[in-house]
């Protein structure tokens, strides 16, 4: 019978939740990792009982972790728990290592970028945010960084490598950190087409690979940012987030730090379509499994002010690709609520009724197995989310 | 044999219980300290400094016989105490975060 899983990372573990296919009856897992910030965590859509996750702290680094039986045990990749100490001129301990790439071969990839005051500013690496497991291969693994880049592993996350191309295209110099830090935040693979990737990173906008990582373009014409000097910039977006369709591999849809966005030409062009949203700030996005121009957004009152409007917790749904929207309330509390919805907390998932999940930093998971219609929540008291992910098993 | 004790996340994260021991050939230094406990350890690579520079994490001090060492040379020889393994040599997480 087919089942659900959702993967939800907190600022202080992660927490498995599972059900059957009905979405009724909930098991809790967690914490995993208590006490450690968990940025995301994803599975693997070639082998689902291989999960990623990212886990660290402000004292201790970033660890990456792994699982291969579905999150029921974990182990630090190439380091198995009880292994002796490090054969001679065997690397152990590497999973946790992003060394950005400053080879000659790969171009020496500028190592500054713009800082706060205006200044330049070495690369400095803080964190994994987001994973994005190959289709194909569960070995095969990217990740996005702060400060932006992306990596890769093909061999479980045992090690990573820069894809140095992203970095040293040629505005890296101009990119500059967000509020929350310069992250490389979405990564989205096209399933149709393995050369493809696009990236998201706050604050300079989307980028899009069509020969696997090597080279890259920014893909930010049509936005419009009022607070950076040309608000027609080719870089320096705040892009917070970008969802797209498995068949429509063309059509991007993206919250902006303002301005909900769709591109229909794989982000050559953008266009406005925040409509009759009451706010269109906000941060998650997503896309319904089966119906390309169904879209989900969680608007949030302002740059300033990072809860829901109004104190209602509303999530609000396009059916026509975006313009026109409604508020989705039934199950979801519509008076004094105060929460936010990350970037990443938001995710769908492939039952013929598409369920719709996300997490607040309040600590709650609502879902919606009835593609936003009705709500309900999973749990309630987790700390605050940042992530979460769905898997549909078999 | 040298005593390390460390704070209760790297604990977990080594998949030890309680103190660790280290044999260490040579002058009982920091730098000789943290090279045993990685070698020994390889999944603390990292945690307690960085993967290249070396450099000690921000948030971690190290004390040895009730004194702060860490911002010490970490290739001072720390008190015999500590290499006769009388005393255990600490890694704490700084009180920090609010």
């Amino acid at each position: 019978m087919t089942k659900v899983r959702v993967l939800v990372g907190t600022r202080k573990g992660a927490f498995i939740l599972s059900a059957d296919g009905k979405r009724e009856n909930w098991q809790v897992s967690g914490p995993h990792f208590a006490g450690w910030e968990i940025y995301h965590l994803k599975g693997s859509p070639a082998d689902p009982n291989r999960i990623y996750a990212s886990q660290s702290s402000g004292w201790f680094g970033q660890i990456m972790q792994r699982s291969d039986d579905g999150g029921k045990t974990w182990f630090q990749p190439g380091t198995p728990p009880g292994e002796p100490a490090a054969p001679p001129n065997v690397p152990k301990g590497e999973s946790n290592k992003f060394a950005y790439d400053t080879s000659a071969e790969t171009g020496k990839p500028l190592t500054s970028h713009q800082w706060y005051d205006g200044t330049q500013h070495p690369w400095e690496f803080k964190r994994v945010w987001h994973l994005e497991p190959s289709f194909t291969d569960p070995d095969t693994v990217y990740a996005g960084v702060e400060d932006a880049a992306l990596f890769k592993s093909t061999n479980g996350a045992e090690n990573w490598h820069e894809l140095a191309g992203l970095r040293g295209h040629g505005t890296g110099p101009q990119w500059q950190p967000g509020a929350g830090g310069m992250c490389l935040h979405t990564i989205i693979l096209d399933r149709k087409n393995p050369n493809r990737i696009y990236i998201a990173i706050s604050a300079a906008g989307a980028f899009r690979s069509d020969d696997a990582g090597s080279t890259w373009k920014p893909i930010n014409q049509g936005l419009i940012s009022q607070f950076i000097p040309d608000p027609n910039a080719e870089v320096g977006h705040c892009v917070h987030h970008v969802a797209m369709h498995p068949s429509r591999p063309d059509t991007l849809f993206m919250q902006k730090h303002w301005d909900v966005m769709r591109s229909d030409n794989a982000g050559d062009r953008w266009h406005e379509v925040s409509g009759n949203l009451p706010t269109d700030f906000g941060f998650a996005i997503d896309v319904h499994a089966h119906e390309p121009e169904t879209i989900y957004v969680a608007p949030i009152t302002s740059d300033s002010l990072h809860f829901v409007h109004e104190g209602k917790l509303r999530i609000f749904r396009s059916r026509s690709g975006g313009n026109e929207w409604e508020p989705l309330t039934k199950g979801l509390p519509q008076s004094d609520c105060y929460v936010n919805i990350l970037r990443d907390a938001m995710a769908v998932d492939s039952l013929d009724s598409c369920g719709i999940y996300f997490g607040t930093s309040g600590g709650q998971v609502y879902a919606s197995s009835s593609a936003g219609d009705s709500w309900f929540p999973i749990v309630r008291d987790l700390p605050a989310v940042l992530s979460v992910e769905v898997q549909t098993l078999p | 044999m040298i005593r390390v004790e460390l704070p209760a996340h790297l604990r977990t994260l080594a998949h030890v219980g309680g103190e660790v021991r280290l044999e260490i050939v040579g002058p009982v230094t920091q730098r000789s300290i943290l090279d045993a406990l990685e070698s020994r350890y390889p999944m603390l690579r990292g945690t307690i400094r960085d993967h290249d520079s070396l450099q000690r994490r921000p948030f971690l001090r190290f004390f040895a016989c009730a004194e702060d060492f860490s911002n010490e040379s970490p290739d001072a020889p720390l008190p015999l105490e500590i290499a006769s393994g009388a005393e255990p040599f600490l890694i704490i997480g700084a009180i920090a975060g609010g």
